[in-house]
């Protein structure tokens, strides 16, 4: 199959990789990158796991032609932490339990910084319309909502 | 499977690669074709893309907005021109799902997705589309109908007719809120002229292969007022001409059943 060079930020870092000619960015990131943060869900755009942020956009990264990322800015949930920091929304997830199998976490996770980052302060509505993207089949969604919430600045009282 | 992709600078190009080339697709924002190719379509041999930016321009002049294909559902969601659509743009995907589906490419979306497509035919939108040997517009009625047979061509912009504030009316009826597909969907366009309906236009979305017009209710309401009896006429033929299928978010026979139900709520400016 014929390979097409890509180059491109992931997670700040400028990454060259080849890529399948019409494959997908979930699949660059994961066997080119190496970065298996990035689950493959569906592959049809209907359960978010693959969500990533390109220039700062959620993205679903199945349904996304890995090619038409060339200089762009990928951000995917390996790059949340810094150094041993977790990211205010991992340590949020952990502290209200808003993962189980956790499988949807990485793509939770995407679309609510996505949220955050436009939108500091979003309503309990917002916070649910930003994630109504992502499907999870264990928590019933609240805990999630929760996290999310108790991270937005104002929202939900911040738990030690 | 291999697949090459091919980018042109200019949309002819690109329609002419479209034309020449039966296991072409165009590539918009990817909801589509990607998805053919993650499940393995193996009639899908190139994939065409232009980087003309074109594509992605809102323009309003005087009545009329014309919108490139390549504008996003989110981009929709941004301008104040296109407050008519919003309700219908909201009502798709998830946030990811906006950001990178198109206006063009909701059009091929195929039953029980493409709701813009259910809003625009409402709109009697007119569709721009570029083939091998030059561009033609043609009324969105048309192209819907006609969509699965002409695949070798590629739309450029829809436009239409901004109608007055509220004169649009959209409802999606779906099984998960806020993001679900439809169970069915419905846009009325009923201007009002001296107390007295004038061109009632009624589209609806999973009713059949396409969105299709509910011709037989827009002539019972022709000429009537929006009340009781005149809405009772148009909910009797609500499900005239309807050829709804069967999935798994409901049954035909549901859907014939509660058409009429939306129908009347949404005349009626009722809640669902």
């Amino acid at each position: 199959m014929a390979k097409t060079a890509l180059q491109f930020r992931h997670n700040g870092r400028e990454v060259a990789v080849f890529v399948d000619s019409g494959g997908n960015l979930l699949n660059a990131l994961r066997e080119g990158v190496g970065d298996v943060s990035v689950k493959f869900g569906c592959g049809q755009g209907g359960c978010g796991a693959c969500t990533v942020l390109i220039d700062g956009e959620a993205h679903l990264s199945c349904l996304t032609l890995a090619e038409t990322i060339e200089g762009r800015s990928v951000e995917t949930a390996d790059g949340l932490k810094t150094g041993p920091e977790l990211h205010p929304l991992q340590k949020a997830f952990m502290d209200n339990f808003a993962a189980q199998c956790g499988y949807c976490t990485p793509g939770m996770l995407m679309a609510a910084k996505a949220l955050i980052d436009r939108n500091p302060s979003p309503s309990r509505q917002e916070v649910v319309e930003a994630i109504s993207g992502n499907i999870c089949r264990c928590t019933g969604y609240e805990p999630i909502i929760s996290a999310i919430f108790s991270v937005a600045a104002g929202g939900g009282a911040k738990r030690a | 499977m291999p697949v090459s992709v091919k980018t042109f600078p200019t949309i002819g190009e690109a329609a002419a690669a479209l034309s020449s080339d039966r296991g072409a697709r165009y590539l918009g924002g990817g909801t589509l074709v990607m998805r053919a190719l993650n499940e393995g379509e193996v009639a899908l041999s190139t994939v065409v893309r232009v980087q003309d930016r074109g594509l992605s321009q809102i323009r309003a002049t005087g009545g009329r907005v014309t919108i490139g294909a390549g504008v996003t559902l989110a981009q929709i969601l941004t301008e104040r021109e296109l407050a008519f659509l919003h309700a219908t743009a909201r009502s798709i995907g998830g946030p990811a799902v906006r950001n990178m589906g198109t206006v063009g490419g909701n059009l091929y979306a195929p039953s029980p997705f493409g709701d813009l497509a259910v809003a625009l035919l409402a709109l009697d939108a007119t569709v721009s589309v570029q083939g091998g040997f030059g561009a033609r517009e043609v009324a969105i009625e048309e192209f819907l109908a006609g969509r699965d047979r002409a695949m070798g061509s590629l739309v450029t912009s829809i436009s239409c007719q901004r109608p007055a504030p509220d004169a649009l009316r959209y409802r999606k009826i779906s099984r998960i809120k806020p993001k679900g597909a439809s169970v069915f969907s419905i846009a009325i366009h009923v201007p009002n002229v001296g107390g007295r309906v004038s061109g009632a236009r009624i589209a609806y979305g999973a009713m059949a292969p396409t969105a299709i017009r509910a011709k037989a209710a827009e002539r019972a309401l022709e000429g009537r007022t929006l009340d009781a009896s005149g809405i009772a006429a148009a909910v009797g033929a609500a499900a005239e001409g309807i050829s709804p299928a069967s999935d798994s978010l409901a049954s035909s026979w549901y859907r014939r059943e509660v058409v009429g139900v939306h129908l009347r709520r949404l005349l009626l400016g009722q809640d669902a």
